[in-house]
């Protein structure tokens, strides 16, 4: 009877599900404090792209609607540049200390929704977002180091994050309630 | 020639089982370390949104946990079936007040060892079909508590290729 009970509950123990701890990390930005100028977060247009999702959950990036799925490529064409067109984002050259000179891209992705937005909606797009980004860490680790980016190690990895940063800001929602 | 006969034909040899005991009393004890329990409740139905790029939650004691979304069936006669926060045990009265947020974030990090404070983390698991409405006033809430690390819980699934 007791060897019965015994294996009825590690029965039990192995087919109950624990909930795992997993998502999407994210660092909010500071709170600006009151007396700082507004104007100094001037930034050339062309460095800036607009990734809007409306109340019906509808995709708007840089200028054009598009479905989820179109969202990465145009990401990563937005970061990369590859053909150096004056209306993407520009590039700097900078000394990062291992890898030498490394053209960085200036690009910003700014990332609105509306109050009605689904929080499916928001996490498929943050998701977009960060695969793209990821995939840009992929490639360049693969030209510089032949590895992909999580093989590397922990100072590599620190080259390629300045090398391909990951410039995601959240625009204040649309009507926060002023208190 | 009958004493060549073997006694017992056919049937098996019974099979010593007295050590089972021991060994079931450490599978149950291996679980038992393994398993960390669920130490709250929760009143509102979460059903977290899928997403493919995500990343596990390194150290638990560092995280505090916001729930949002419609209050679970028992609740409902008190609470209504519109999206809802609930903090440690208590579902939140009124939307708009986030003032709870601020107690309970100063109370979480008044918990931690002063050493832990600076990497305090803060799970948002909300369901998915609640409107960015109310997340995006408990980010606001805790930027101005300046709890600045957050995770928006989610679950392993291939949305797109």
């Amino acid at each position: 009877m007791a060897d019965i009970a015994f294996i009825a509950l590690i029965f039990f123990l192995m087919v109950t599900t624990m909930d795992k701890e997993e998502g999407i990390s994210r660092l909010l930005p500071p709170i600006p404090p009151e007396d700082q100028k507004v104007e100094d977060q001037k930034v050339n247009r062309r460095n800036i792209i607009q990734v809007k999702i409306n109340s019906n959950d509808r995709l708007l990036a840089g200028s054009q609607p598009m479905d989820v799925s179109q969202l990465k490529d145009k990401i990563k064409e937005f970061m990369t540049n590859p053909y150096d067109d004056p209306n993407l984002p520009e590039k700097e050259v900078k000394d990062i200390p291992g890898l030498g000179p490394v053209p960085v891209s200036k690009g910003v992705i700014s990332l609105q929704n509306d109050r009605g937005t689904t929080y499916q909606a928001y996490i498929t797009v943050q998701n977009e977002l960060i695969k793209a980004i990821n995939e840009l860490r992929d490639d360049f680790s693969m030209k510089t180091f032949g590895k992909k980016y999580s093989k590397l190690d922990e100072d590599q990895q620190g080259m390629v994050r300045k090398a391909v940063p990951q410039n995601i800001s959240e625009a204040e929602p649309k009507d926060v309630r002023k208190k | 020639m009958a004493k060549f006969i073997k006694e017992n034909k056919g049937e098996l040899p019974q099979m010593n089982t007295s050590s089972l005991p021991d060994i079931v009393f450490i599978i149950l004890m291996f679980f038992m370390v393994c398993t960390s329990m669920r130490q709250m409740e929760t009143k509102v139905r979460v059903r977290t949104p899928q997403a493919s790029e995500i990343a596990k939650l390194e150290r638990k004691d560092l995280a505090s946990y916001i729930y949002i979304g419609t209050p679970s069936r028992q609740y409902q006669k008190e609470y209504g079936t519109d999206s809802r926060i609930q903090l440690n045990d208590v579902i939140c009265k009124d939307n708009s007040d986030l003032s709870s947020i601020r107690d309970f974030i100063a109370a979480e990090r008044e918990k931690m060892s002063e050493v832990d404070r600076p990497f305090m983390q803060v799970n948002i698991k909300a369901d998915q079909d609640t409107r960015m409405g109310i997340i995006s006033d408990v980010k606001q809430e805790l930027r101005r508590c300046s709890a600045l690390k957050i995770m928006y819980g989610a679950r392993k699934g291939g949305i797109t290729k």
